[in-house]
């Protein structure tokens, strides 16, 4: 076989290759949307769910989804950005970095059934927070924190050094540089990684099952003092995600129409991730040219 | 001509570990003009001139011994502060390393963080930076796009042109043309000659020819040690020592 020849064939290949991860990737989102999207209405998205009765929908979860998602970010982006900066721009390199370093690739690896456990075991009985919005969204950190710090170190990482070196020349103090110079810099990757981990801690189902718990209490909308047990902002109330009503009503759903709801919930679940990502995208790059240049 | 001495070192040894890349410089800076440090790679010469501004700092693993004194002041002091230190002796280095923003900002990037707000007053600093360093014409009328739009050749002066809005005493220039083309290297070279009236300039380069062109002095380093230092038409016409006249005279190096 000459050079040409192997050539094509490799070239072949690797086109079927990625061809087949296009295809099986069209396929599930096309199953996902074709057999969700019908089901999908104003009703739908707004109305609480039924346990035993057709024609519920999933207002309460998608909100808890997005609340838990808002407040999951909250904690852990701050903590994950301090240790990534502290990581990569301060951290001499010995073994208690190393350490760290090697702490956190395990954790990264840890099953998110796992964490749930830990965050059941921890948060909602020994800390005796209950089955809540808080307790899945520390267990949400705990699942989320090393990989985004991975990623924030690596954003980092691609700014070139001598950036480092040409803030210090100016006279900007070490903290100053990475400040102003290197953070905004690096926005865009951070922000991909950001992203990323919002998709996952969103659709993520096993870390909450035993934290953020199984149902969905009702919520009077027009409550918004977070003290009050039925305000939707209450940390406190337990509160089922989008990502384990899918997983519930699959596993134990008695409703008639158990089938469809789930159906419409992937689909739902699916197209907010899309957008948000969108959004997210949008939102960086808007970010990224106010910051780089006024 | 007497002027004073801005910045001096003395018996400065500079160790990577147990390496020793500088082995006790003595060498005296007088206030304004430029002084060309040459020599061949690996001679410490870009080392000792990121001695002068403490970037070597930033490396793990260096021990620096002598003294480093700026206008009398020791550059190594205990409770020396770093950032006032290149505040006063700014550096522009090999690769042009604009940050990401627009040219605008890149040049009154230190003055707005030291706090300066007032429109106006940072408007006039950068048409009077961007003018010394000779870039202002090409990119006044994109002030406020990015400055890595443009080449490399004016990339480097913006970068000058930035080191200039802080207003510093000394310039220090790593080997500023070696990544640029002949005509951005020369253009860089008139900027420099502009400015040597107002700044005290130490530029480290690898050719000799832009040394005899520009410097008022020159050194000549070998091995982690100050071979000669005179004026640059004693070192090129009439050098004192076998190696510096080897060296220049192309025999090695």
């Amino acid at each position: 076989m000459n050079a040409k020849r192997q050539n094509k064939v490799a070239i072949g290949t690797l086109y079927g290759i990625a061809g087949l991860v296009v295809l099986i990737l069209l396929a599930l989102l096309g199953y996902i949307l074709v057999s969700g999207v019908p089901q999908l209405s104003w009703h739908f998205l707004t109305a609480p769910a039924k346990a035993f009765t057709k024609g519920g929908g999933v207002g309460i979860q998608l909100f808890n989804s997005f609340y838990l998602l808002i407040l999951a970010m909250l904690i852990s982006f701050p903590i994950a950005l301090g240790s990534a900066i502290y990581l990569y721009e301060y951290a001499k390199d010995n073994w208690v970095t190393n350490t760290v370093r090697t702490a956190i690739e395990i954790l990264s690896s840890l099953p998110s059934v796992v964490v749930g456990l830990f965050g059941f075991l921890f948060f909602v009985v020994k800390l005796n927070m209950g089955f809540s919005i808080l307790s899945g969204a520390f267990a949400l950190t705990f699942f989320n924190l090393p990989l985004l710090t991975r990623s924030i170190e690596d954003s980092l990482r691609t700014i070139d050094p001598q950036q480092r070196e040409g803030g210090l020349a100016l006279g900007l103090s070490r903290w100053e540089t990475i400040t102003r110079v290197i953070l905004p810099a690096a926005v865009p990757s951070i922000l991909t990684g950001f992203i990323l981990s919002a998709g996952r801690v969103f659709g993520e189902a096993a870390a909450l099952i035993y934290t953020a718990g199984q149902s969905a209490p009702a919520l009077n909308f027009a409550d918004w003092n977070p003290f009050n047990i039925s305000s939707p902002l209450n940390p406190m109330r337990p509160a089922e995600t989008l990502a384990v009503h899918i997983w519930k009503i699959n596993s134990e759903g008695i409703m008639p129409d158990a089938k469809a709801i789930s159906s419409g919930a992937s689909a739902v679940l699916v197209i907010a991730i899309l957008l948000f990502n969108l959004a997210a995208r949008y939102l960086g790059k808007r970010l990224y040219k106010r910051l780089t240049s006024a | 001509m007497t002027t004073k001495e801005i910045l001096t070192t003395q018996d400065l040894h500079l160790y990577y570990g147990s390496n020793e890349a500088l082995k006790g410089i003595n060498l005296s800076f007088e206030e304004k003009g430029i002084t060309a440090l040459i020599g061949p790679s690996g001679c410490g010469k870009s080392t000792y001139l990121r001695t002068l501004n403490r970037m070597n700092d930033l490396i793990p693993g260096v021990t620096i011994t002598g003294t480093a004194e700026f206008k009398g002041e020791d550059l190594y002091a205990p409770n020396a502060d770093t950032v006032q230190i290149r505040k006063e002796i700014g550096m522009v280095f090999q690769q042009p390393n604009p940050f990401p923003f627009s040219i605008y900002d890149n040049v009154i990037y230190g003055l707005r963080i030291a706090g300066e707000r007032d429109k106006e007053k940072l408007d006039a600093v950068v048409e009077k930076s961007l003018r010394q360093a000779a870039v202002w014409d090409e990119v006044k009328d994109h002030l406020h796009e990015s400055a890595l739009a443009l080449s490399g050749g004016q990339q480097q002066r913006v970068c000058i042109a930035r080191v200039l809005a802080v207003s510093p005493e000394i310039i220090l220039l790593d080997e500023p043309t070696s990544a640029l083309d002949p005509v951005s290297s020369s253009q860089i070279e008139a900027t420099l000659l502009n400015l040597r009236q107002d700044y005290t300039i130490i530029i480290v380069t690898h050719n000799l020819q832009q040394a005899s062109r520009i410097a008022d002095r020159t050194a000549f380093f070998m091995n982690g040690e100050l071979v000669e230092v005179d004026q640059t038409k004693n070192i090129f016409m009439n050098p004192a020592n076998k190696q510096t006249e080897d060296y220049i005279s192309g025999r090695f190096g």
